[in-house]
C-alpha cells in the first residue's frame, strides 16, 4: 500500500466574491522513499493541494469539502486539530518557500529546534539540544554546537533553509512536503539544498512531495511529476515519461515557453520562446469543460473539448492525461483543420 | 577579468574600472565609518550599439548596482562611465538629464515600479511630460501608439496598474522606458517576478523590440537561461568583480573562470536524462573544490 493516497481531494474557499475551486478533484498515491512532483504555474492549486495533507488550510475561508489524504491508511481529514498535531512533525512535516520569514528572529535557533523537539518527544532539555547538534551537524551547518546559540539574522538564506529543514527532519517524518524549497534562494545554493534533501529523503526512506514552478528543479528531482493546471491535475506520469513524452497541450507550452541553457547558439539567440497567450480562468466561476481550453492551440479543432469537460485519462500505462488533444493523438488533426 | 575591446566604430556604452562603495557605519551617535562594502569593485566592459550584454550573477554579486552607477541613479565612487562619447561622471545636473532621454530603464517589480496613484497613460506619458516633448494631445496619441507596441490595450489609458496582472503591467513598463525613443534599456530582471508562460510573452516582446528599434540592451538577471536566449555576449560578476566576459558560445561552452563553471553546472535543465549527467558533473567539480581548498588549508 502506498504511504500517501489522496482521492479526488476538494479544497474550495468561501469568499465574498463567490467559491473559489482552488483544488477541484486531485488524486495521487506516493510510496515510501519516492518524490513527487507539483508543477504548476501561480494559482493552480499546487500551495493548498499541501496544505490541505498538512491540515494547514485557513478555515474559514478555506474548507476541504471532499475526497481523502489516506496516510498510511488513515484519513487525514477525519482527524480532530488535536490528533493532527500529533500527525504533523512526527509523520508529515514540512518546509516552505521563504527561510527569512519562517525562522522567529527574536529566537535563538537552538531554541526553535529543541522546542520542536520537546512538544514531540519526551526528552530532557539537555536531551534536546544533543540532539539539535546533531540535526544541525547533519543538514551540513559548520560549528554546529556554537551556532544553536545564534539568531536566525547570522545566517544566510541557504544555512536558514538548512535549519528549516533540520527543524523538520527533527521528529523523524515519513513524508516531507517541500514547497518552492529553493526559488528564494542563488541557483548554487538552490542545487546544495537539492541535494541536501535528496540525500536526506534516501537516508531516512522519506517520502517527499516537491511543489515548484521551475521544470528544471522537477526533472532533477522528481521520480513521479503531476502538471497542475486552474485546480486540476492535466497530466501525470514518471519524470522521464513526462519530459520525454509531454501530452497535454499546457505541459507542451510550458517546456516550450523556457529559454534553454543548451542548445543550438543562434536558434537560442534568434528563435521566439512559446509564449501561452491569455491567462488562467477565474476559479469562482471556472469553464463547464476543458479549463485549457480558451488558451489551447488545438481547442479549435472542431469538436466538442469546449463543451464537454475532459476526463483524465491513462493514455499509456502509468501516464495519465486530460485533454481532448494529446500529442500522441494529434497527428492529423491539424491537416483536417486546415483543409 | 578582460577589459572588453568592442569594435570603435560601434561603441556605445564603455565602462571602465567602475567601483561604487558603500561605507559601512558604526555606532549611534557619534557615527563612524568604519570600512567599505565593495559592491562593485573594479568593473569594465563596453556594449556595443544593437547588441545585448548580459550581466549575470548571484544575489549581491554587484550586477543591479553596476546598472545603477551606468544610469547615474547611484553615484559611483570611482571609474568612468562613457555613453555616447560622453563621460557620464563628469556631467552636470542639467547634461545628465538630456542624456537621460538615450538611457533608460526596466524594473524587477511591476508591482512596485509603477505609481499606484497614476493612470497606466499618465505613467506612460510621465517621461514625456518631463522631457518637454510634444503638446498634451501629442503625448497621448503617442502614449496609444507606445501601449499598442508594446501589446498592451490602448483603450485602457484611464485605468490604475492595480487592475492588470503583472505581465500586463510589465509591459506598461517597457512603454514607459520606450516613451523617450531612447538608445540603451537597462532591463534590471525584468521577467523575475513572472510565470513562466508570461515570462516568455515579456521576453518575446524584448527580442521583437529590438529588432524593430535597434534597441541596445544591458540584461541583468540570475536565470542563465533567459540571459542566454536574451544575450549576445555574458558578463559574469560574482562578488563585486566581473569574472568573465565574452560570447554567449564562449562563455556556456568554454567558461575560463571557476566561478563560472560552478554557477552553469548548478543550474537545472528541464531534462531529467540530462539533468541526471550535469548533477553528476556539479558533484565532480565541487569535489574538485573542496579538494584544492583542502590543499590551501594544509600550506596555510
Amino acid at each position: 500500500m502506498a504511504l500517501v493516497e489522496v482521492n479526488d481531494l476538494k479544497t474550495h474557499f468561501f469568499t465574498r466574491e463567490g467559491v473559489v475551486q482552488a483544488v477541484d478533484g486531485i488524486s495521487f498515491a506516493l510510496e515510501k522513499g519516492k518524490t513527487l512532483g507539483i508543477v504548476g504555474e501561480s494559482g493552480c492549486g499546487k500551495s493548498v493541494t499541501a496544505l490541505s495533507i498538512m491540515g494547514l488550510i485557513p478555515k474559514p475561508p478555506a474548507k476541504i469539502v471532499g475526497g481523502e489524504v489516506l496516510f498510511d491508511g488513515k484519513d487525514l481529514t477525519k482527524l480532530s486539530e488535536h490528533e493532527m498535531q500529533h500527525i504533523r512533525g512526527n509523520e508529515v512535516a514540512m518546509i516552505f518557500q521563504d527561510p527569512m520569514t519562517s525562522l522567529n528572529p527574536t529566537l535563538k535557533i537552538g531554541t526553535q529546534i529543541t522546542e520542536t523537539i520537546l512538544a514531540h518527544r519526551d526528552v530532557s532539555k539537555q536531551q534536546a539540544r544533543k540532539r539539535a547538534v546533531e540535526l544541525l551537524q547533519e543538514v551540513g551547518i559548520p560549528r554546529a554546537a556554537e551556532r544553536l546559540d545564534d539568531y536566525p539574522h547570522r545566517f544566510s538564506g541557504g544555512m536558514r533553509q538548512r535549519v528549516m529543514i533540520a527543524i523538520a527532519l527533527s521528529c523523524s517524518p515519513r513524508l516531507l512536503i517541500a514547497d518552492e524549497p529553493t526559488t528564494a534562494l542563488d541557483v548554487t545554493i538552490q542545487a546544495q539544498i537539492l541535494d541536501l534533501l535528496d540525500q536526506l529523503r534516501q537516508e531516512h526512506d522519506m517520502a517527499m512531495i516537491l511543489i515548484t514552478h521551475d521544470m528544471g528543479v522537477v526533472a532533477e528531482t522528481a521520480d513521479d511529476v503531476i502538471i497542475m493546471y486552474a485546480g486540476q491535475i492535466v497530466e501525470q506520469a514518471s519524470g522521464y515519461e513526462l519530459f520525454d513524452n509531454p501530452e497535454h497541450p499546457y505541459t507542451e507550452a510550458l517546456l516550450g515557453a523556457l529559454p534553454q541553457l543548451e542548445g543550438d547558439e543562434r536558434e537560442i539567440r534568434e528563435g521566439r520562446l512559446t509564449a501561452i497567450p491569455g491567462r488562467p480562468p477565474d476559479l469562482v466561476n471556472p469553464p463547464e469543460a476543458c479549463r485549457f481550453a480558451a488558451r489551447c492551440p488545438y481547442s479549435d479543432s472542431g469538436d466538442n473539448c469546449s463543451t464537454v469537460e475532459p476526463q483524465l485519462r491513462e493514455i499509456r500505462p502509468g501516464h495519465w492525461v486530460r485533454t481532448a488533444h494529446p500529442a500522441s493523438e494529434r497527428s492529423g488533426e491539424r491537416q483536417t483543420v486546415n483543409a | 577579468m578582460s577589459s572588453e575591446t568592442a569594435s570603435s566604430n560601434g561603441t556605445l556604452l564603455k565602462v571602465d574600472n567602475l567601483e561604487k562603495h558603500f561605507p559601512i557605519r558604526r555606532g549611534i551617535l557619534w557615527e563612524k565609518t568604519v570600512g567599505a562594502v565593495k559592491a562593485v569593485d573594479g568593473v569594465s566592459f563596453a556594449v556595443a550599439e544593437g547588441e545585448t550584454l548580459g550581466l549575470v550573477g548571484e544575489s549581491g554579486s554587484g550586477k543591479s548596482t553596476t546598472g545603477y552607477c551606468i544610469l547615474q541613479l547611484v553615484k559611483p565612487t570611482s571609474g568612468s562611465i562613457n555613453f555616447m562619447g560622453k563621460e557620464l561622471t563628469e556631467l552636470g545636473r542639467e547634461d545628465l538629464r538630456r542624456m537621460r532621454r538615450e538611457m533608460q530603464i526596466v524594473f524587477q517589480d511591476p508591482y512596485a515600479s509603477l505609481d499606484p496613484r497614476m493612470t497606466v497613460g499618465g505613467i506612460v506619458a510621465e517621461p514625456l511630460e518631463v522631457h518637454g516633448i510634444g503638446t498634451r494631445r501629442s503625448r497621448g496619441e503617442q502614449v496609444r501608439k507606445l501601449l499598442d507596441i508594446v501589446g498592451f490595450n490602448p483603450n485602457f489609458t484611464n485605468r490604475y496598474p492595480h487592475e492588470f496582472s503583472g505581465g500586463q503591467r510589465q509591459r506598461i513598463g517597457v512603454a514607459r522606458a520606450l516613451a523617450l525613443n531612447p538608445k540603451l534599456i537597462v532591463c534590471d530582471e525584468p521577467v523575475s517576478a513572472l510565470d513562466v508562460s508570461i515570462q516568455a510573452q515579456i521576453l518575446n516582446l524584448l527580442k521583437d523590440l529590438q529588432r524593430d528599434f535597434g534597441l541596445t540592451y544591458l540584461f541583468i538577471s540570475h536565470d542563465l537561461a533567459v540571459v542566454r536566449t536574451m544575450s549576445d555576449r555574458i558578463a559574469v560578476m560574482n562578488q563585486g568583480k566581473l569574472v568573465e566576459v565574452g560570447t554567449a558560445e564562449q562563455v556556456y561552452h568554454e567558461p575560463k573562470d571557476e566561478y563560472t563553471k560552478a554557477l552553469f553546472a548548478a543550474v537545472p535543465v528541464p531534462d531529467p536524462h540530462r539533468q541526471r549527467e550535469r548533477k553528476a558533473e556539479r558533484a565532480r567539480l565541487r569535489a574538485e573544490s573542496r579538494a584544492e581548498s583542502g590543499d590551501g588549508a594544509v600550506t596555510a
